[in-house]
């Protein structure tokens, strides 16, 4: 055992001494580990980029609302048959609400409408442009997850009254209130003044795209008095118990077919969409990256390995006198086995390393040059690049460490 | 009474009728033909003969490097041609030091590393190495270069290493197949000193030469002749010259 261990020390010693001395063929050599592992970790650090961002996003929807809209969160082939569809009115909620609460055991707990278009929103002589206006009732609060900054979400009173008052994002309060506190100051939408009454925590971005603090929340009678009925309504339905979310839903679509008196032999005009239904959207992206990076990775590794197996071999050719003095001096096959093995997994950590420097270099850089956009270099992937390292240096070694182990003393020790 | 003294070695290596046939596509060469030896502790041999003879297969056969393909060769007791590689390699290692004329020192490696090697092999802990190498490595008069590479060394300087590599595990003996050959006359006289000193204290040694100016160092010759033995003066096996005559010719006697 301790033989092992000294053995095995001797041979990174080797390895190392064996690199050092051809550094230029060590280096061009585990290029292709290099640029395998560059692109193993680029791949990664984007999938895991875009699923954290993902989360981070989702989040703000809650996992436990379903909402009631027009179309589906997902592509349709036939967007024809559901352009034509009647709107969801934010009335429906009434209804809802009303069924819910007469239903014994229901899955959902309350239904809230929101509608919601694009405005500018201005103060003194500042402006923000297309910030998204959302009119709602204060049950709003219940089904968000968002935080307050300052200031409060509107009460039951304000939303019955739908009162000039409004809550507002973290970048309107930002651009408009640089200075100062916007509680209590009046916003001008569409000429109309809203009292500020809350400013909601940062919530960040939606994948990088675009942020979910440009944001203007009001009552959904004050929203429906100033600006035209031509926005898009919405009806978020919490649900009691998130594991129990495909009951939800049927119980949900059950009730939207009665509130919109469809006949049971007619198809639903109505989609109930969740965050899973986005999160299947997001897939197909992520696998294309994925099968994209693995081919990638995959023919690079390939090409690194069959690399390294050459120089391997050439080394072995190049050092058979030592081999075979080596072999004199008592090594045993598994000892040369082992020192080749080593040799070529070092060169393969070698290109590893490098790779991730790189690597690690290009994620700082992207994120420096696109601040908003999510990446993550994570632990997980320097161990897996490491370990695929590893067992490429292991791969490719193999049959010339075999070849040296094989060799006849003697003829190791004759060989010109 | 020197044969007295030598008679009563135990007996360390004994081959009998050794044939080793090297297959060159269609032909058969026979290289060595039925060869038979006793050498006992503490002898200092010299293997002869003319190129192509079969000196270097025979050593490489008495170094456990190569496996006869009929005889029976004992080392120490031991039945060598039953042994497997890991085996033959322990021998190696533990037995026998090898001397090459080419050297073959590792060139990345500084003295101290090279001569260490055999060490690492007998799984010996670092700090027993280093402090064993430097101390073999002083006793071949090298102790002040001990981190030097081959390339920063003599000829001589780097058979000094070789020598101070084959005798750090303490082996049984040491072989040297023509140590002196890639050395000038006056560095070889040097090794040759050496080598007298290590008999002195003990070793076994036996060496390859061409020339008879080295044989002469040793006590007893073997001469080969197309992969038979032609000669040997020695105790054991089948001795030509008598005795006394190769006593009167030992330098060490002379003197
Ligand atoms: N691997 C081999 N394949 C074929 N023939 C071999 C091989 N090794 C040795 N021989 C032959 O065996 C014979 C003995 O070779 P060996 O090397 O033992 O001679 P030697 O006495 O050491 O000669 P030299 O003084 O030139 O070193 C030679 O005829 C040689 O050609
Ligand atoms: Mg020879």
């Amino acid at each position: 055992m301790k033989r092992f261990a000294y053995e095995l020390s001797e041979s990174w010693k080797i390895a190392a001494a064996q690199m050092r001395s051809n550094k230029t063929r060590s280096t061009l050599t585990a290029l292709g580990v290099i640029i395998a592992i560059v692109a193993v970790t680029l791949m990664g650090t984007a999938i895991a980029g875009i699923q954290v961002g993902f989360d981070k996003s989702m989040a703000i929807f809650g996992d436990d609302v379903l909402y009631v809209s027009q179309w589906p969160w997902k592509p349709v082939d036939d967007w024809w048959n559901y352009r034509d569809r009647k709107k969801i009115k934010t009335e429906y909620a009434e209804p809802i609400n009303r069924i819910i609460s007469a239903t014994p055991n229901s899955n959902l707990v309350v239904a809230v409408p929101t509608s919601s278009l694009l405005r500018s929103v201005k103060y003194a002589d500042s402006e923000v442009s297309n910030v998204l206006i959302r009119g709602t009732v204060s049950d709003y609060i219940i089904t968000s997850t968002f935080d307050f900054q300052e200031g409060r979400f509107f009460n039951e009173l304000e939303s019955r009254a739908g009162a000039n008052v409004c809550v507002i994002g973290y970048d309107v309060a930002d651009a408009l209130f640089p200075s100062e506190s916007p509680i209590d100051k009046s916003v001008l939408i569409n000429g109309q003044p809203f009292k500020v009454i809350g400013v909601i925590s940062r919530q960040g971005t939606f994948l990088g795209l675009f942020s979910l603090d440009s944001i203007v929340v009001m009552p959904l009678l004050a929203f429906q008095k100033y600006f035209s009925a031509k926005s898009d309504s919405d009806i978020l339905v919490k649900v009691k118990d998130k594991t129990r979310l495909a009951e939800a839903r049927d119980e949900l679509t059950g009730i939207m077919r009665r509130v919109r008196g469809l006949a049971p032999e007619k198809k639903g005009d109505f989609s109930i969409n969740e965050q899973q239904a986005l999160k299947s959207t997001l897939d197909p992206i992520k696998n294309s990256i994925e099968i994209a990076g693995l081919f990638v990775t995959g023919l690079s590794l390939f090409v690194g390995a069959i690399g390294i197996m050459n120089i391997t071999f050439v080394s072995v050719k190049e050092r058979t006198r030592e081999i075979g003095t080596r072999k004199a001096l008592g090594a045993r096959r598994r000892t040369i086995l082992l020192q080749f093995l080593i040799e070529s997994t070092a060169l393969c950590l070698l290109g590893g390393f490098i790779g991730l420097t790189f690597a690690y270099a290009m994620c700082a850089g992207l994120g420096k040059a696109f601040p908003s956009f999510p990446i993550h270099f994570s632990v997980t992937l320097v161990i897996v690049s490491m370990t695929v390292s590893i067992l490429t240096g292991l791969f490719s070694g193999f049959a010339p460490a075999w070849t040296a182990s094989r060799l006849d003393p003697v003829a190791a020790l004759r060989y010109e | 009474m020197g044969q007295m003294r030598q008679m009563n070695r135990p007996i360390l290596i004994e081959i009998e009728n050794i044939a080793k046939d090297y297959m060159m596509g269609e032909q058969i060469v026979h290289a060595l033909r039925g060869v038979s030896l006793q050498i006992r502790s503490n002898e200092y041999i010299a293997i002869m003969g003319p190129s192509g003879s079969g000196k270097s297969t025979l050593m490489n056969m008495l170094g456990c490097l190569d496996t006869p393909t009929s005889g029976r060769y004992e080392f120490n007791g031991r039945d060598v041609s039953a042994m497997n590689d890991d085996e033959l390699a322990a021998i190696r290692n533990r037995e026998i030091g090898f001397v090459f004329q080419t050297f073959n020192l590792l060139p990345r490696a500084d003295s101290l590393r090279n001569v260490e090697l055999p060490l690492v092999y007998a799984g010996i802990d670092p700090e027993t190495r280093r402090e064993r190498a430097a101390r073999v490595l002083q006793d071949v008069g090298l102790g002040d270069r001990l981190h030097h590479k081959p390339n920063e060394l003599s000829g001589g300087q780097r058979q000094r290493v070789a020598i101070a590599r084959a005798l750090v595990n303490d082996p049984s003996i040491i072989l040297a197949d023509e140590p002196t050959g890639n050395l000038d006359s006056k560095t070889g006289e040097e090794i040759m000193a050496l080598f007298e000193s290590l008999y002195r204290r003990g070793h076994t040694i036996i060496l390859v030469t061409h020339e008879a100016d080295i044989a002469r160092h040793a006590r007893r010759t073997v001469h080969l002749r197309d992969g038979l033995i032609e000669s040997d003066d020695g105790f054991s096996g089948i001795g030509i010259l008598p005795m006394g005559d190769r006593l009167e010719a030992d330098p060490a006697t002379r003197q």
